[in-house]
């Protein structure tokens, strides 16, 4: 472990007094961030039912599941400040997604074999 | 809690801090933790959504074409839109700006009532067609509808409870604001009911294309 | 600061805060009071659910009916699993001794969110009452046993609904305990005390708390379905409407399977406390035991199909599922050798803790080998649904978190009280215990393996003599637990005052007074090397008189912490 997690995330009393602690939130995103990836959301979503109308077969599920995950991507990283956190919190977010991966390829070894 | 602020507080003057101990990254860290909680519970759910469109594919494609996918792509903007203006206002009480930064919540609420009296009406014209778990249009149908429309209850009901849960929680930051209890160089609160909302925004954006688009 | 030292001048169980009396205890946010209420309630209901299991027993003395008919005899194994499972093994040593050691041992004043820790608690009494409740209500308690399969869930005329809830309930209780702990671990932390100087206790309540935050809510949808399939018919779960069981038995074993490890890791977190000790000197792979801890949270998490093999499963996924199975015993077996190997050349103490942990070992390792004939597929299929399992998991849950329980309450009982048991008695009681232990779940494995099954209230005349002998192993057991808790409770009221270290433990909560202040530390202390060293302090407790200045800390403290 380095030098700079330890002092990033070890102790409250250090962090209480250290002043990054305050940074934290000192990156303030502009209003216009925010409303190039609402759009972007906004427009994601058009595409989603758009390809729906289509009949790509079994396409569609892959596609429109793509689409959902990327625009949770924007939404995670962008609105929910992902982007800015420490890292300790995007490796809580891996170890959660990576624990229910697990539970879907588990439950599939069952479903897609009987 | 007396006892509880003396504590947090000596926890502080015991290192000489001058400032009433308070751990905003510890407090995002719990928040985190929850949302991870929600996205589990929720996940039993997808999980068994996965297992039974697997199973009952044609089922499910039939129950799907019923769906008014109009005013499924309307909530999502809706709620697009109210996560945006959680955005905003966090961003907002960051410089200051206490009157937008309570606009933006005002605004976030009214989505959260408009996604709910859709929901309403949507709800109410399926159980009048008789479409509920028991209702008599789901004699008529296959299994894989029946536990389509099944899930279709669980999941975007309890999504719904979830709304309002949400409503609540910016209702309280929102009297929070108010007083000044949160302010721009303490407002992790908002931060966390800004993360709660998105949470319920992301499942929906899940929700959306598995029962409006997938038929 | 004026509070604060007049808070420190008293323990923790004489203190009197804003409220007096007993609502100086039902409003008390102090960590180690809620430990306390945590210990009378869990208490109570493993009385209550080691009577259940006594009256089984009784029913079994005899083939035929003896003291119940088969309706009752469902209903008593079902709520002898729910209260065991869910209001003891599950919470029994996070949250007592969790709650009570945790924060004391990082060299924190307290968890990080103390009020959701009362809530916890509340939540945990809700969910406790809701179980009680079940008993007295509509049709009789549930009969489906501990597990709630469907179909028979959604049947059965049974409370089953009210059992179901509690169980829901209890289960944020859970989740709610295991992120404050996470939390904790993560930001109270004293400075110097970095992750590989941590107690190993703290690191099986990490490992454990993980496993509660990312499996308690999955089972808590799983039961919610339940419900709603008994009064809506959803469905999803009732095959007469297209729904399928097996899927109901994955989401509740992706709960249920790593709630195991969530009863064992804290236990064997005491393990590791409890040998340094009374071995007088550093556990041998330190490292190994505090990463095993981890990796058995995350195997954890990959093999819950092994408990519906014979459930009409994939043969695919049988055969993936027994595999991964054997994993679990890499990082169980590397604890095993590194305590086995801390005994080697110790000095050793013997004192009732300590039998206790032998004991412990003993036992767990028949439990833990014979859960790989249960692991393995084949041999699975053969003893599936017999007493086989069921001595299986009580060696496991029983011998290994319900022995260890005892242990920690021993262990910890100068420092949380303040006061000293007898030793002799509880050596003795200890004894007792394991003989009984061994009598009554020994012949479960002999009876298992000749074919038979769990849950009946009758058996064949041929199972009569071992029945019978366990029986009396029950008795043996239950008269060993009444003898050691009789042992406790009068060294509470009358027993000599403790010292602050009477048994020569070198982590954190010997070095404060027993019972410890209101707010355990007059000062935060600082950390200066791993928690078993015997020869030199590691611990300086009062920094700021010895001029150590903790602002400038991280970084000279770092300096000597490197990992």
């Amino acid at each position: 472990m380095s030098e700079h997690t330890q002092t990033g995330e070890i102790t409250a009393a250090q962090a209480a007094h250290s002043e990054e602690h305050g940074q934290a939130h000192a990156h303030q995103v502009s209003y216009g961030t925010y409303f190039m990836v609402w759009l972007g959301l906004v427009a994601l979503t058009a595409v989603t039912v758009t390809i729906a109308g289509i009949q790509l077969g079994s396409l569609t599920l892959i596609t429109a599941m793509l689409i959902a995950s990327v625009k949770t991507a924007l939404v995670g990283y962008h609105f929910m400040h992902l982007k800015y956190d420490n890292i300790i919190i995007k490796v809580f977010v891996l170890v959660c997604l990576v624990i229910f991966l697990t539970f879907w390829v588990l439950t599939f070894s069952d479903l897609s074999f009987r | 809690m007396t006892e509880h602020s003396e504590v947090m507080q000596e926890q502080t003057h015991a290192h000489g801090g001058a400032h009433v101990h308070r751990d905003d990254e510890g407090s995002k860290m719990a928040m985190w933790l929850f949302l991870f909680t929600e996205l589990l519970l929720f996940g039993g759910l997808f999980l068994l959504y996965g297992a039974y469109r697997f199973e009952y594919a044609d089922g499910f494609k039939v129950a799907a074409a019923d769906m008014n996918s109009f005013i499924g792509a309307i909530n999502t903007i809706i709620l697009l839109t109210s996560s945006l203006s959680v955005a905003l206002s966090i961003a907002a009480i960051q410089r200051n700006q206490k009157k937008l930064t309570m606009a933006m919540l005002w605004f976030t609420i009214l989505c959260g009532l408009a996604f709910l009296v859709n929901k309403y009406f949507e709800w109410s014209h399926e159980i009048h067609n008789g479409i509920y778990p028991g209702g008599p249009a789901l004699e008529n149908m296959s299994n894989g509808e029946v536990i389509y429309f099944g899930l279709y209850y669980v999941m975007t009901g309890l999504h719904g409870l979830h709304v309002i849960v949400g409503l609540i929680f910016i209702g309280f930051i929102m009297v929070f604001i108010s007083r000044d209890k949160i302010t721009s160089t303490n407002f992790q609160k908002l931060e966390n009911a800004g993360l709660y909302w998105h949470l319920v925004d992301v499942i929906w954006i899940f929700l959306f294309p598995l029962f409006y688009l997938l038929h | 600061m004026a509070n604060g030292t007049l808070a420190n001048e008293v323990s923790y169980l004489e203190y009197q805060g804003k409220h007096k009396g007993i609502m100086g205890w039902l409003l008390s946010v102090d960590h180690k009071r809620i430990g306390l209420m945590y210990l009378m309630a869990i208490l109570i209901f493993f009385f209550v659910a080691m009577t259940l299991g006594v009256l089984m027993r009784l029913e079994m003395l005899t083939p035929g009916e003896t003291i119940m008919k088969p309706s009752t005899y469902n209903s008593v194994f079902t709520l002898h699993g729910v209260i065991m499972v869910f209001l003891f093994i599950i919470p029994a040593i996070p949250a007592v001794f969790g709650n009570f050691m945790l924060p004391i041992q990082i060299g924190a004043k307290d968890v990080a969110f103390p009020r959701l820790n009362l809530f916890s608690w509340y939540l945990y009494m809700v969910g406790a009452v809701l179980a009680v409740f079940s008993l007295f209500v509509g049709e009789g308690p549930a009969d489906t046993g501990w597990t709630f399969y469907v179909p028979y869930s959604i049947r059965s005329a049974q409370n089953v609904t009210l059992t179901t809830m509690a169980a829901f309930v209890l289960g944020f209780s859970s989740i709610l305990t295991g992120l404050n702990f996470v939390v904790t671990i993560h930001r109270l932390r004293a400075p110097g005390m970095t992750w590989f100087r941590m107690p190993l206790f703290v690191w099986g309540l990490y490992a454990t708390s993980w496993i509660q935050v990312l499996a308690t809510p999955v089972i808590g949808i799983t039961l919610a379905l339940i419900m709603l399939e008994r009064f809506m018919g959803i469905g999803v779960f009732d095959p007469a409407l297209g729904g399928d069981p097996i899927l109901y038995q994955h989401l509740f074993w992706i709960y249920s399977h790593p709630a195991v490890y969530i009863m064992i890791l804290p236990a064997m977190g005491v393990v590791s406390e409890i040998l340094p000790t009374f071995s007088r000197k550093d556990i041998f792979g330190y490292k190994q035991i505090a990463i095993s801890s981890l990796g058995i949270a995350l195997i954890g998490y990959l093999v819950w199909g092994h408990h519906m093999f014979v459930s009409g499963m994939s043969d695919t996924s049988r055969i993936v599922f027994s595999l991964l199975t054997f994993l679990v015993a890499i990082p169980t077996g590397v604890k095993i050798f590194n305590w086995v190997a801390t005994l080697y050349k110790a000095s050793i103490k013997f004192s009732a803790p300590l039998y206790y942990v032998l004991g412990f070992i003993f036992i767990f390792s028949i439990g833990g080998l014979t859960g790989l004939v249960l692991g393995a597929l084949a041999t699975d299929i053969h003893v599936t649904d017999t007493y086989f399992v069921v001595a299986h998991f009580h060696y496991v849950m029983f011998g290994g978190m319900g022995i260890m329980f005892f242990a920690t309450m021993h262990y910890w009982f100068p420092k949380v009280f303040g006061k000293m048991y007898n030793e002799k008695i509880a050596v003795i009681a200890c004894t007792i215990i394991i003989i009984g232990f061994n009598v009554l779940y020994f012949p479960f494995f002999i009876m298992g393996y000749m074919g038979m099954p769990r849950r009946y209230y009758d058996y064949l005349p041929q199972f009569e003599g071992w029945h019978i002998l366990s029986t009396v192993g029950s008795w043996i057991l239950v008269s060993g637990i009444v003898f050691m808790f009789g042992n406790l409770f009068y060294g509470l009221l009358k027993g000599p005052k403790a010292a602050v270290n009477p048994w020569g433990g070198t982590t954190l909560e010997w070095k404060v007074p027993s019972p410890p202040p209101l707010e355990n530390f007059d000062e935060i202390p600082v950390v200066t090397g791993g928690p078993y060293v015997h020869d030199k302090p590691t611990y300086i407790m009062h920094p700021g008189k010895e001029g150590i200045n903790t602002n400038g800390g991280p970084k000279t403290i770092n300096q000597e912490a490197a990992l």
